[in-house]
């Protein structure tokens, strides 16, 4: 008893302070095993005293036991929280290391993009498709009936001499095409005529022929070309035919879709009376931006019209009892107008420090 | 077409603005391109009348004018090389302003100078600077110069459709004003002239369907060589026309005024009688524009005896015109139907101002009224005998009566215009009709070649009703779902994907240079345009890739050292055997492709990657990021623009025909050296058909069980495509293989010359249960047996 009074606890505690001091001094996993085997090795501090225990009576032995677990206890608490500091520190230093430049550019493949002219097309079809447009396509080498006679513009017409049409050195041998040479669209309004004709057939028989409504757009050519004028251009063509589709629809329709294509209804659209031989009444229309560098500006951008009798009878149908418009607008001009980009001829230069900034 | 505000409002005088009359015009459908003042806003321009010029003492180029500018003699500096004493010519008083310049009472060159005589340019009415503007001799001096010329008026340039032709002239606008506004037309002064004598020229028409109508006159003993009035010269100019004869300005004169074409013949130059009938053919013609034609039965002709000596309706001829010397003449006022003159000027590549309006229809009515006033116009000008008007009528258009029904009339234009509204609009146009209930009939008047129809009468009263009160429908459409498909891609979702792959897209012309087409297609019988613009864009490509290398040199040239590019468009391919259809022309096909060009380094310059040149496999594997997740097979073959030996075609499975799709390769280098490009350039041309195809997805249940890997590096020859080993693996594998994977390819120094060694990973698996090594063994065993019987390949040692 006497023996532990004097000894044995305050060893005790200061074993397991001395461990605690060493194990924060030891600056590595080693040296904290070290340390470990210094006071919980078989020849650590902690086994004099354990040793000591045998020769104690049972009361005093289940006390000094108590005390010496309890140490045990603490440093092996202490290790254990070394143990962690340690590895985190391990860790920080690890991830101080394999810090990245985060502002360093990424690496891999690049991204091209659309030309303008695809961006506005995409656009008006996606615009026309909202209320059940259909999307068609057609021939660009066209033959004169589809692009002239149907669209009640016959030869000699001196509507013809308003567009100026390339020809290739190919006929039609057909017996409409009465040997004319195949020519250029000059307009994407064969696409309408070959559309509804296929619609009408599809219904040939029926009661009732269901209304047509198609987008038709793509490239048109005619022989004209200086700072305004390209050779090659696309127009997008709409056409809904019906049993009481009017005039006062088309304005509707055609406003809608500049506010919509514009997003904008701070636009002033005006129809004014015009000739073209596969409408009437046949309108130009002009559109005037409320604000804007353009603002103020009366700008032609469509024609239009009720479809004349004769090319709805083209198409396969009653005039009597069908009716509706079409209409033709430039998609470089609404691009141009819609982007800001006031020369046409950077949309076929291929030139990809313009065409970049489109992605 | 130009006309002058004064002229107009001589016939029709609305109290309106001139700008103000110019939008209504334009809002009606007569558009006017620009309304613009004859002259600068300038005051205090007066007749100067020159009385004295001397010698400027300093200066050689001067001369000092005494001026009278109608209160004082001035003294005035002047520079222009036209003074002389006598003349009257404007005088810019001291305190006018003419643009940025103010007249002051200043010294030049150390003498007085009190103003400032004018040429045409300085006081804005031309570019005329040659001198001074020359006034007539009788002006007032100190009168305003402004009233002299007639400068308070505007000139109205008018952009007209082909249907109205009827607005071709000074009264068809007039008319229009009339109707537009309400204000009175005052009907043109037209007297009959009594003749002078029995003068008579014979005329006879032998086709009727081409010459309806041929009113003519015969003036004797005129003075052909008079000057044209101040009057009518200056109306012409600013109308757009020269001033060159005074018989020519005359009949000028009243084409302008009432849109009535006339032609006068020297009448002693005449041989025999007029026959107005179609050419023959090798007869010849030299037109007044020094332009010598030959003629055919399609071609309506005025003859005499001596052939052609005029295009009816288009243009007169050299051998009968009238010059300054004419003594007497005949004048000629016809109507040619439309369809006996339309095209005929543009198929000998000019044009003329009769052709123009016969060509869209000249009033028939007012072929005497036109000789009239013009015969009052020359008596007045170079006086003379005139003989009766002799009016010769064979066959006038029919104006059948156009009916109109006021419901259709409303369904059409989606209004509720009433009869009472239309039957002022008819009246308004003074158009002579009949009501019947809620129908109305219309006589169209000859001067109108557009109202056949109903709907021609509609759309006149859509005009004078106002498009602007027309109201805008909301569009109004069935609630019927319609969605993209899901199993066809739009061009435009493959665009997005190619874009996605780093290319960017062009749009090029569809003619190009004939070279390109020898080049890049091999193809040596391209469609041609018979008119192309340019001989660089004469012939329709046959194949996108010629404009994509453009768009490469084009961008190489202005040092982009990465071009990615690409362009969706037609292209044109002569086939005999394509027929007429609903999307097709006989003849030809024109399928639309997709092609793409890469140049420079496979990724564009970086810190994190090695520098490397766009290859082969980049482009495949850009074709199979587009394709997929439909898989791609390539197989060699040569293609006259790429490489032999780095080419190869693209064949997709469940493609039409044997699913050769397209093209894939590297540039031929002798293209790459004639188009001066210093890197190759990997191409790809595929139809557009086979990209927007787009499979429903159709998946298998995961296997519970684990997968066995086995990796099979073989040996074979290096002329063995990898392509046929895999598609011997994928017909014969044992079913356990899922997948065959070439995962290495080596090449080198270790290896026996003339062999490569591949490396394959082969995934096993069953749904059923967990394979065992020795039957993954089996399974690896046979493929390598397979492959060694079919292509003699051997297990890497």
């Amino acid at each position: 008893m006497g023996m532990q009074d004097r000894v044995g606890m305050k060893d005790l505690d200061a074993i397991v302070g001395r461990a605690a001091a060493e194990f924060a001094a030891a600056a590595d996993p080693a040296a904290l095993e070290n340390a470990k085997a210094r006071f919980l090795g078989k020849s650590g501090a902690l086994s004099a005293f354990r040793a000591s225990l045998g020769s104690l009576s049972i009361e005093e032995k289940k006390s000094a036991g108590k005390s010496y677990n309890s140490a045990v206890e603490k440093i092996e608490a202490a290790l254990e929280a070394r143990r962690a500091e340690l590895a985190l520190a391990k860790m920080d230093a690890r991830l101080a290391e394999e810090a990245l430049d985060v502002t360093l550019p990424g690496r891999g493949r690049g991204r091209g993009g659309l030309h303008p002219i695809s961006r506005s097309w995409r656009r008006i079809e996606e615009i026309f498709a909202s209320i059940g447009f259909e999307i068609a396509d057609g021939p660009e080498i066209e033959t004169d009936w589809y692009n002239f006679t149907a669209l009640n513009n016959p030869e000699n017409h001196p509507a013809r001499s308003m567009q100026d049409t390339f020809y290739v050195d190919l006929k039609d041998e057909s017996r409409e095409g009465a040997g004319l040479p195949l020519l250029l669209r000059t307009h994407t309004s064969p696409m309408q005529v070959r559309y509804a004709r296929a619609w009408v057939e599809r219904f040939r028989g029926a009661p009732k022929v269901p209304p047509i409504k198609v987008i038709a757009t793509g490239r048109t050519y005619r022989v004209d070309s200086d700072a305004t004028h390209s050779p090659m251009f696309h127009q997008v063509e709409g056409l809904w035919i019906g049993e009481d589709v009017s005039f006062a629809d088309l304005k509707g329709v055609y406003t809608d879709f500049l506010q919509r294509f514009f997003e904008s209804e701070e636009l002033e659209v005006r129809f004014r009376p015009s000739y073209f031989p596969f409408t009437e009444p046949s309108a130009e229309i002009d559109l005037q931006f409320g604000s804007g560098p353009l603002k103020g500006h009366w700008l032609e951008l469509s024609g239009a019209g009720q479809v004349h009798p004769q090319v709805v009878r083209n198409f396969g149908l009653d005039p009597e009892r069908y009716m509706g418009f079409a209409f033709g607008s430039g998609l470089e001009r609404l691009t141009m107008l819609r982007y800001g980009i006031d020369d046409l001829r950077l949309f076929f230069d291929g030139d990809l420090r313009f065409l970049r900034q489109f992605s | 077409m130009n006309i002058p505000e004064n002229w107009l409002r001589g016939f029709v005088d609305p109290k309106l603005a001139i700008n103000k009359l110019a939008h209504l015009l334009t809002m009606s459908g007569l558009e006017v391109e620009s309304c613009r003042p004859v002259a600068p806003p300038f005051a205090g321009v007066v007749v100067g009348e020159i009385l004295a010029v001397e010698q400027h003492p300093n200066a050689d180029k001067l001369t000092v004018c005494t001026v009278n500018d109608g209160r004082e003699a001035l003294r005035v500096v002047c520079g222009a090389p036209n003074v002389r004493a006598g003349m009257k010519a404007p005088l810019a008083t001291v305190g006018t302003v003419l643009g940025s310049l103010e007249i002051k009472h200043t010294k030049l060159r150390g003498v007085d100078s009190q103003g400032m005589l004018c040429s045409a340019r300085e006081l804005g009415l031309s570019d005329d600077h040659s001198g001074l503007l020359e006034l007539a001799a009788d002006a007032k001096p100190g009168s305003d110069v402004r009233k002299l010329l007639q400068l308070d008026e505007h000139v109205l340039t008018f952009k007209l459709t082909p249907n109205r032709a009827d607005c071709l002239s000074v009264l068809g606008v007039a008319r229009e004003v009339a109707a537009l506004t309400g204000a009175r037309l005052k009907n043109p002064e037209v007297k009959k002239i009594k003749p002078g004598d029995k003068s008579r020229h014979p005329v006879r028409i032998s086709s009727p369907e081409g010459c309806g109508r041929f009113a003519g006159r015969v003036i004797r003993n005129v003075n052909a060589a008079a000057a044209t009035p101040a009057w009518m010269r200056q109306r012409l100019e600013r109308a757009g026309q020269r001033s060159i004869s005074a018989l020519v300005d005359v009949t000028n004169y009243v084409m302008l005024e009432l849109g009535r074409p006339l032609h006068v013949y020297d009448l002693d130059k005449l041989k025999g009688a007029i026959d107005v009938r179609w050419g023959r053919d090798g007869e010849k013609l030299l037109l007044l524009n020094g332009q010598e034609v030959g003629v055919d039965a399609a071609v309506l002709c005025i003859t005499d005896d001596s052939g052609p000596i005029g295009l009816a309706g288009i243009m007169g001829g050299e051998s009968t015109k009238a010059e300054t010397g004419t003594q007497n003449l005949f004048l000629e006022s016809a109507f040619f139907f439309p369809e006996a003159v339309a095209g005929r000027a543009r198929r000998y590549n000019f044009a003329s101002d009769a052709a123009h309006r016969f060509e869209r229809g000249v009033d028939f009515e007012n072929n005497a009224p036109g000789i009239e006033r013009a015969t009052q116009l020359i008596l007045e000008i170079c006086g003379g005998e005139p003989g009766p008007t002799v009016d010769l009528v064979k066959r006038l258009p029919k104006r059948k009566p156009v009916r109109m029904r006021v419901a259709r009339a409303q369904k059409v234009l989606g209004i509720d215009v009433d009869a009472k509204q239309i039957e002022s609009i008819f009246r308004r146009l003074a158009f002579s009709f009949r009501r019947k209930k809620s129908e109305f009939i219309v006589d169209p008047p000859s001067y109108r070649f557009d109202i056949g129809i109903e709907e021609d009468l509609i759309e006149e009263v859509a005009r004078l009703y106002g498009f602007d009160n027309i109201p805008a429908h909301p569009p109004r459409a069935q609630a019927k779902m319609s969605a993209p498909s899901e199993t066809r891609r739009s061009l435009h979702a493959v665009r997005e994907r190619i874009a996605a792959c780093d290319y960017r897209e062009t749009i090029n012309f569809a003619f190009v240079e004939p070279a390109w087409e020898a080049d890049f297609a091999g193809a040596s019988n391209p469609l041609r345009l018979l008119n192309p613009i340019a001989s660089q864009a004469s012939v329709m490509r046959s194949t996108l890739l010629g404009s994509l290398i453009a768009n490469v040199r084009y961008n190489h040239a202005r040092k982009l050292p990465r071009i990615r590019v690409f362009e969706v468009g037609r292209v044109y391919l002569r086939d005999p055997a394509a027929a007429d259809g609903p999307l097709t022309v006989a003849g030809l096909r024109q399928p639309v492709r997709v092609a793409g060009a890469a140049f420079g380094p496979a990724l564009e310059e970086q810190w994190a990657s090695p520098a490397r040149g766009v290859d082969f496999y980049d482009v495949r594997a850009d074709l199979e990021a587009v394709y997929a997740p439909c898989a791609l097979r390539l197989e060699a073959a040569t293609h006259p623009a790429l490489h032999p030996g780095r080419s190869a075609r693209v064949l997709i499975e469940g493609s039409a025909g044997s699913g050769h799709v397209g093209w894939i390769g590297e540039l031929h280098p002798r293209w790459q050296q004639k188009y001066e490009l210093p890197r190759p350039v990997v191409l790809f041309e595929l139809e557009a058909e086979s990209l927007v195809q787009a499979p429903l997805p159709r998946p298998s249940q995961p296997s519970k069980f684990p997968p066995v890997v086995r990796d099979i590096a073989l040996l074979v020859d290096g002329g063995v495509p990898a392509q046929a080993l895999l598609d011997a693996a994928q017909a014969e594998k044992p079913p356990i293989v899922q997948e065959v994977g070439l995962f290495d390819l080596y090449q080198g120094q270790s290896l026996p010359p003339g062999k490569k060694s591949l490396a394959f990973r082969v995934v096993m698996q069953d749904t059923e249960r967990t394979l065992t090594d020795a039957e993954a063994d089996a399974a690896r065993d046979a493929l390598v047996e397979l492959w060694g019987r079919r292509f003699g390949a051997r297990l890497r040692a």
